[in-house]
């Protein structure tokens, strides 16, 4: 009997261990996990490598993980937050720009086993050339750079290499969920967490109604469970309402 | 570059009239995806006889406008505003939406623009020192046919935006195909540069004052 249905939020993200990197599905803060990001801060987790779309633009969210000191590297195509820039150039924590369908597509080129494929997107330019920085040191000068990318010709256009990524964890939100994992996403929350998932070795899914098994048709599901490993409630409801009920507000 | 001020004041389209006069040249049936700054200002002036399909790049194609009230939080554009759908509107995953943008799928993407070269490289992503973000550029100028640029004809300083070599980090080599200034409209045609059209009351000796990048003129009335 297949049960992915967690209630416990903090023992299943004590999994994630310091140092491990993480797909994070969200677009600002729409369609963001807070509730496992959340839980990362309460389990004092560190070192962390996250791929993301956007820091986001105040301390919630990836936003709190970067104000209080827990990540290594932000792997990203908009970070936007001030914070977070002044923690790069600052040398406190490592960037890694891509194109934002470039990270669409390493996420799901990971999750799909596919370990590279090449795309026109950011061919030539910094991102791609081994110019851009990496690290900061904390004098100001450059520590690291991204590494050149692999170019080539196909057909006459210029291509650049970009690889798939496998994250150690996938960090995703839902609209609806059931226990065998299989997802539904409402409107443009949806973005990077099919992705997300797929990308993560082990993948957290939580969902705003958690639902019986047969209430999502098979045609109807945007994410099969194959790819969640555990799904639990964006929003913890009080304890004495029946599960069910309360997901369903 | 060392470049004397133009001595003449010259004032042009405001930053709706750059967006206005771009609005006339999309076609009925064109799925756009539009930037932030002035393409945002070009859905308020598409002639109501032409149905342009908008693209957000967070997965939205078919945006309506802004919602009267809150709107949906589930509900947002490429620039986390609030947005309503139209009818037929579709939602995807950001892998599918940039495989629209990569594969050709749409028609235009119009953006901002800090430098445009004289063969039509881009630069709009990154200024040294300031904090760099990339967004969906990179994607959009190099899958979208037709990449159209609106942006101020000079920087607030007065010098050049149009220049022959970008001196800022590019987003895309070759790729832009037209550009709508306050000024002038631009085609990039063959790897260079032609000027098609003046705003009403600006000369073209005017245009050539303030662009540091060499063109040919084809000056439609």
């Amino acid at each position: 009997m297949i049960d992915k249905f967690r209630e416990d939020v903090l023992s299943v993200v004590d999994h994630v261990h310091d140092g491990a990197s993480i797909a994070v599905g969200g677009f600002g803060s729409s369609g963001r996990p807070d509730v496992l990001l959340d839980a990362l801060c309460e389990l004092d987790r560190r070192d962390l490598h996250v791929y993301v779309n956007n820091v986001g633009h105040d301390f919630t969210g990836v936003g709190r993980l970067l104000h209080e000191g827990r990540l290594r590297r932000v792997t990203a195509s908009f970070p936007i937050l001030q914070e977070f820039y002044d923690e790069y150039f600052a040398g406190k924590v490592e960037l890694e720009l891509i194109p934002q369908g470039t990270l669409a597509e390493r996420l799901r080129a990971g999750g799909s086993g596919i370990p590279a494929f090449f795309t026109p997107s950011g061919a030539g330019t910094m991102l791609a050339d081994g110019s851009f920085t990496l690290r900061y040191s904390p004098d100001g000068g450059v520590a690291e750079h991204v590494p050149a990318k692999e170019h080539r010709m196909i057909n006459g256009r210029q291509y650049v290499l970009e690889e798939g990524i496998v994250a150690d964890f996938g960090f995703v939100k839902a609209h609806r969920g059931d226990r065998k994992g299989n997802l539904r996403f409402r409107l443009s929350a949806r973005n990077f967490n099919p992705l997300a998932a797929m990308s993560g070795r082990h993948t957290f899914a939580e969902v705003e109604h958690l639902v019986e098994v047969d209430a999502l048709h098979p045609d109807d599901i945007h994410l099969p469970g194959v790819f969640v490993d555990d799904v639990l409630l964006a929003t913890p409801a009080p304890a004495d309402q029946p599960l069910m009920e309360r997901s369903a507000s | 570059m060392t470049r004397t001020l133009p001595a003449t004041e010259v004032t042009g389209r405001t930053r709706e009239g750059i967006a206005q006069r771009l609005a006339q040249d999309l076609k009925d049936g064109y799925v756009v995806n539009l930037g932030v700054g002035i393409p945002l200002f070009v859905p308020l002036f598409i002639p109501a006889d032409t149905e342009v399909v908008l693209h957000a790049e967070n997965g939205v194609l078919g945006l309506g406008p802004a919602p009267e009230g809150e709107g949906d939080p589930d509900l947002t554009d490429a620039g986390k505003q609030a947005i309503t759908l139209m009818p037929g509107a579709a939602i995807t995953d950001s892998a599918m939406s940039f495989a629209m943008i990569r594969g050709g799928h749409l028609d235009v993407t119009v953006l901002g623009a800090l430098q445009v070269s004289a063969a039509g490289d881009l630069a709009n992503w990154y200024v040294p020192g300031k904090s760099p973000a990339v967004g969906g550029a990179m994607d959009l100028v190099a899958g979208t046919p037709q990449v159209w640029v609106t942006m101020e004809h000079v920087d607030r300083q007065g010098r050049p935006k149009i220049l022959p070599e970008c001196t800022m980090p590019l987003t895309g080599r070759a790729c832009v195909t037209r550009i709508y200034t306050d000024l002038a409209v631009f085609h990039v045609v063959d790897g260079t540069l032609r000027l098609v059209e003046c705003a009403p009351g600006v000369t073209p000796e005017q245009v050539r004052e303030r662009t540091a990048a060499p063109y040919t003129e084809d000056l439609h009335p």
